[in-house]
């Protein structure tokens, strides 16, 4: 075996890298020195890393023999999910100094990078084991995390409720994929299903297969019908782990299912699997819709709101093409900016005053400007208020799946339209509460924390300003454009 | 020439317009006004330095064998949208621009000025001084507009300065009507101006003047014989561009907002309303003209508009009360008469003589000596109103011993516009009247009794407010002459009227930059001079005097008289159209489907959400076994219903 090609995993071993730092920094430390260095070295440490994912070029290589690529693309989605991971860190910073957290906050840290670095896998990975492999190093800590507030009962129903469904969600991905191993004739590489499977050999077993690879997907992305943990699991984890959740575990679904879907059952796109997709982003939208009208509690407003998002991202995987990844890593990156920044404003007021009820944000704009200016962008972008982010990116993944001119694709489009019509209501709710309502304002005037400050002012600068410059759209596509190998393996 | 005096003479009104806008609230009265004088002061002596250069240096820049050059100083690409289309901002001079540089920047210096004195007890007086800045850069940007579509924008600009200025009085209900009616009209005429302007540079693929002017038959052959409604292209064109200069230049029927427009301080009336913006129309025949030789049919359009508004407005104005509503209508009838020369002016030979550059000629000269006598006269109604505290005539009589100054100057500025040798309306009209009676005898004869109504509208006014009878009032309220800064504008307006008729315009200003050489026509200045004589004399016996003669003149065609103190009824009409017509029958129609069929559907939309949100609500159980359950009922229901549609 050629040890040299590790070396291609550059941001695999930069995360690892850190864990390890982290990990020995957390061993040796005393319990009394840990509680104040351990959280600037990781959010330094992690920072300069994700510094150097950006900055070090992909280099396109394909290694193990043919289980791991690394190209422009992929690095391109790991630099966006680190970004949205050092905001996590950064909003966090003050829960894990909390009298609860702080003698574990390690814990919380390492857990949370062996997540990332599954992720990164499951990005990575053009073999189904090694995807197994980083779907469950990316699901199961998860479940530790999620549990972190051990003392808290809400957070023990939660993990369980999210461990029971990640087994089962994993159960019958394997169910699926043990069908296609079946059907691939002894294969399990992306490159050998893409050629096997084929228009002409449509059968029930592979549609059957492609149904429960969706579903065992979904569980990550929270599609409708595979959601029903979200709304429980996001309501009962510490807010910190809610963010990373609804953005970074989210975000890395979407990217591997359109990896998947494009480059293994590309050739059966229109004949199956297109229209298993179109009817459940449809779902998706709308149900995530319906329920968060209703929602009171901010938390589990952000869930509801979070699954009719991912609805939208997955849009970029119904156009699968160039364009359609180009606008969904595009979507991606605005939706972390936008849903960190509402949840950086939720976490923080929980922080400071336990509160996460809709109702208690009535009046907010007298004590907390700041927090209700940063709130309100927030929910603009996800409604997709121009000149907001949120904006252009649903503009530009409508526009991708438009692009193939079919008239089912435009009532797609439409149906997603109309919902967010309706999303406009919901996350207005909020800015109404926020501003407009008379009430006398519940959340007394505090000074928020340095972490938050500096996590919120990201979020802001990033809902303003990604859509009005140009230049990271066009670092979206021309990164997509320029992993040639990953075009040439398309089906579509 | 460079280019750093034409940018400077643009840069500083629109930096004096920041300043005094932004920090106008800082400022005292006295700097705001003072920094207001001279930066227009600096600005009308560098317009001055250029205009000169252009007329007087003989640089072969600007006059090659004794042919005045159009010259573009700079012309710079602003916005390139594609390859054909690319708007461009410059600064052409050539004689007409010039002689507006003058103009603009000596009508607004000495309005500037005035304004000082006239305005000194107004609140907002910082505003004021920035909106009239912001008016003046406007103005001299659209002069010196090397295209059509920058002569558009600033064509906007002056009209939100205008309509800025004239609601000045934010508090007073009637100013705010003036100032939306002024607005929402011209806006309406603009309308045509930028179909205008589509529609020709859709055919000649360009917005810039020199290249549309210097080669009209070549636009007219671009047009490749394209006809709408039996006028080619080119016609609807030009007549559609000449619909924007009817609403700036009041023409009818667009003409209902300048009476109103008097709402404005006096001044802004003097600068925007009878000087300078409203010739706005006159300037864009002008500048515009070669193209409008090439389709005759447009230039009779443009002759008939003139030729009935000049007669219709000189009518009216005999019979308004308020003394600015008279000059309003002056204003109107005077313009008109301008349009009407331009009109006359078309390229055809009558009995062997082109007369194409004498009308041409003779509009801009009147152009030049109407904005100062009318600025003239309207500085000196001011000066009236700020005496009085009224705009109303029957308020005023026998203040000729009062106010000497105001009483002298405003006599000269009625000389001037009834067109009494040796004052400058003499000369203008003098050349006008010819260019028409060349034409067509017809345009003569009834553009001398426009003439002739103009000078007996203007003595009625001159005798009503400084003989017939004085105002008791006076004992109470002695009315005394203005002050110095009031008064210098309107003593330096009136010797420019006295002496601007001798100015040898036709070797300055002509369509094609030739010379053009100046006689008196005999015959003709004799029957002007003539019938403006008798009018005079006519209005003398009938209003030096309190008497019974305007009574029963009155009595004797009231509904004539009626009708014309109503302005026969034009805004009337306009109501009608607009309330009964438009609002009544259109507009409710649209409204009741907005609110119910539109409305009703959002409505409906939402209640049917929100009742569906609250039925699927038992999905979301709690139940972890429920959860999964109904997880792989997803799953087996995606893959039947997928292999039951494929299979």
């Amino acid at each position: 075996m050629d040890y040299s090609q590790f070396g291609a995993m550059i941001p695999e071993l930069i995360v690892l890298g850190i864990f390890l730092v982290v990990f020995f920094a957390d061993l040796i430390a005393g319990d009394k020195s840990r509680k104040c260095f351990l959280t600037p070295l990781t959010t330094v440490l992690f920072a300069l890393g994700t510094v150097a994912i950006w900055v070090i070029p992909a280099s396109g290589e394909t290694v193990f023999g043919g289980m791991y690529v690394n190209d422009s693309a992929t690095n391109a989605i790991k630099a966006i999910l680190n970004i949205g991971v050092f905001i996590v860190f950064l909003q966090s910073a003050k829960w894990v100094e909390s009298d609860e957290v702080a003698i574990r906050k390690g814990e919380f840290y390492e857990l949370l990078l062996v997540t990332l670095f599954g992720m990164y896998l499951m990005v990575s990975a053009r073999h189904f084991l090694l995807f197994i492999i980083g779907l469950e190093s990316a699901s199961l800590p998860l479940a530790a995390m999620v549990a972190f507030n051990k003392n808290h009962y809400e957070s023990h129903e939660a993990a369980v409720k999210y461990i029971m469904t990640a087994v089962f969600s994993s159960a019958i991905l394997l169910v699926g994929l043990s069908f296609v191993y079946a059907f691939s004739g002894g294969s399990l590489y992306f490159q050998d299903l893409a050629v096997t499977i084929q228009t002409g050999s449509m059968s029930g077993l592979l549609i059957v297969a492609l149904a429960f690879v969706i579903a065992g997907l979904g569980f990550k992305l929270s599609l409708v019908p595979f959601h029903l943990w979200t709304a429980d699991v996001y309501q009962g984890a510490p807010t910190a782990i809610t963010s990373y959740l609804s953005v970074i575990s989210k975000g890395s679904a979407a990217f591997a299912f359109f990896i998947i879907f494009t480059q293994c059952f590309g050739s059966v796109y229109s004949d199956a699997w297109e229209w298993m997709l179109y009817a459940v982003i449809i779902a998706t939208i709308t149900v995530g819709n319906l329920f968060a009208i209703r929602q009171k509690n901010m938390k589990r407003f952000m869930a509801f709101s979070s699954i009719s998002q991912a609805g939208y991202i997955m849009l970029g995987a119904m156009a699968a093409d160039t364009l359609g990844l180009a606008s969904m890593i595009f979507y991606i990156f605005v939706y972390i900016v936008s849903n960190l920044g509402a949840f950086a404003v939720i976490s923080t007021i929980e922080n400071q005053t336990g509160r996460l009820s809709m109702d208690d944000y009535n009046g907010l704009h007298k004590t907390n400007p700041w927090l209700s200016f940063a709130m309100t962008l927030a929910m603009f972008s996800l409604a997709g208020i121009p000149p907001f982010a949120g904006f252009f990116s649903k503009i530009l993944i409508f526009t991708s799946v438009t692009g193939t001119g079919s008239m089912a694709l435009y009532m797609l489009v439409l149906i997603a339209l109309i919902n967010t019509i309706i999303s406009l209501y919901y996350y207005l709710l909020v800015v109404k509460a926020i501003w407009i309502s008379p009430e006398a304002p519940k959340v007394e005037s505090f000074r928020s924390d340095c972490g938050s400050r500096i996590a919120l002012w990201i979020c802001v600068a990033g809902i303003v300003f990604f859509g009005l410059v140009p230049y990271i759209y066009q670092y979206c596509v021309s990164s997509v454009e320029a992993s040639a190998g990953f075009l040439s393996m398309f089906g579509v | 020439m460079g280019i750093t005096l034409p940018i400077l003479i643009l840069a500083i009104p629109v930096a004096m317009f920041l300043i005094l806008g932004i920090g106008g609230v800082f400022m005292s009265r006295k700097t705001a006004g003072v920094l207001g004088i001279l930066g227009m002061g600096t600005t009308m002596t560098l317009a001055y330095i250029v205009a000169f250069t252009y007329f007087f240096s003989g640089s072969p820049e600007f006059i090659v064998e004794g042919v005045r050059q159009q010259v573009q100083l700079f012309d710079v690409t602003w916005l390139a949208f594609t390859q054909k289309l690319v708007v461009n901002i410059g600064f052409i001079l050539d004689p007409i621009s010039a002689m507006m540089l003058v103009v603009i920047t000596t009508i607004s210096f000495m309005v500037h000025l005035y304004s000082w004195g006239y305005m000194e007890h107004e609140p907002g007086f910082q505003r004021y001084y920035a909106f009239l800045s912001l008016f003046s850069f406007s103005m001299l940007g659209l002069v010196v507009a090397t295209n059509i579509f920058q002569m558009y924008i600033f064509w906007e600009l002056v009209g939100v300065s205008s309509y800025l200025l004239i609601g000045f009085f934010y508090k007073l209900p009637s100013a705010v009507s003036a100032s939306k009616k002024a607005f929402i009209v011209t806006r309406f005429a603009d309308l045509g101006f930028l179909i205008g302007i589509l529609v020709l540079s859709y055919y000649s693929e360009s917005f810039n003047f020199i290249t549309l002017t210097h080669n009209p038959e070549s636009v007219l052959m671009s047009t490749g014989g394209a006809t709408f409604m039996g006028c080619s292209a080119l016609t609807w064109a030009m007549v559609l561009i000449f619909v924007g200069g009817m609403g700036k230049s009041a023409m009818m029927p667009l003409h209902i907002w300048l009476p109103d427009a008097m709402e404005g301080p006096t001044p802004v009336s003097a600068l925007i309303h009878a000087a300078t913006m409203v010739v706005a129309g006159v300037y864009l025949v002008a500048r515009m003209f070669p193209l409008y030789c090439v389709v005759d049919a447009s230039l009779t359009f443009v002759t008939c508009v003139g030729a009935i508004t000049a007669f219709y407005a000189a009518v009216v104005a005999c019979t308004q009360l308020d003394i600015k509503r008279v000059l309003a209508f002056s204003t109107i009838s005077q313009i008109a008469f301008m349009m009407v020369s331009l009109g006359v002016a078309y390229d055809r030979p009558i009995e062997g003589i082109h007369y194409t550059g004498l009308g041409y000629m003779a509009g801009m000269f009147h152009l030049f000596t109407h904005a100062m006598f009318k600025a003239l006269l309207f500085l000196g109604a001011g000066a009236l109103i700020h005496a009085v505290h009224s705009n109303n005539y029957t308020k005023m009589g026998g203040l000729r011993k009062y106010m000497p100054i105001t009483h002298l100057t405003f006599l000269i500025g009625c000389l001037a516009i009834a067109g009494i040798w040796p004052f400058s309306g003499f000369f203008s009209k003098d050349e006008m009247l010819a260019a028409m009676f060349a034409n067509h005898w017809f345009w003569g004869a009834w553009m001398t009794m426009v003439a002739g109504l103009t000078a007996f509208y203007m003595f009625r006014l001159y005798y009503l407010i400084f003989w017939w009878d004085e105002n008791p009032e006076y004992a109470e309220h002695r009315p005394h002459d203005a002050p110095w800064q009031m008064s210098v504008p309107l003593i330096f307006l009136a010797a420019v009227s006295c002496v601007a008729g001798f100015i040898p315009f036709g070797e300055l200003v002509t369509w094609n930059g030739e010379p053009y050489h100046i006689h008196i026509e005999g015959a003709v200045a004799a029957t002007s001079l003539t019938v403006a004589v008798l009018a005079i004399a006519l209005a003398t016996v009938m209003y030096r005097k309190k008497n019974e003669w305007p009574a029963r003149v009155k009595n004797m065609w009231p509904g004539l008289w009626t009708a014309a103190y109503h302005r026969f009824y034009w805004d009337e009409i306009y109501m009608f159209i607009t309330h009964k017509i438009i609002f009544g029958g259109i507009c409710r129609s649209i409204a009741w489907f907005d609110r119910h069929v539109i409305d009703g559907a959002m409505n409906g939309m939402a209640w049917i959400t929100q009742k569906t949100s609250f039925a699927i609500r038992g999905m979301q159980s709690g139940q972890i076994q429920a959860y999964v359950l109904w997880y792989f009922l997803g799953a087996l229901l995606l893959a039947a219903v997928t292999w039951l549609a494929l299979i």
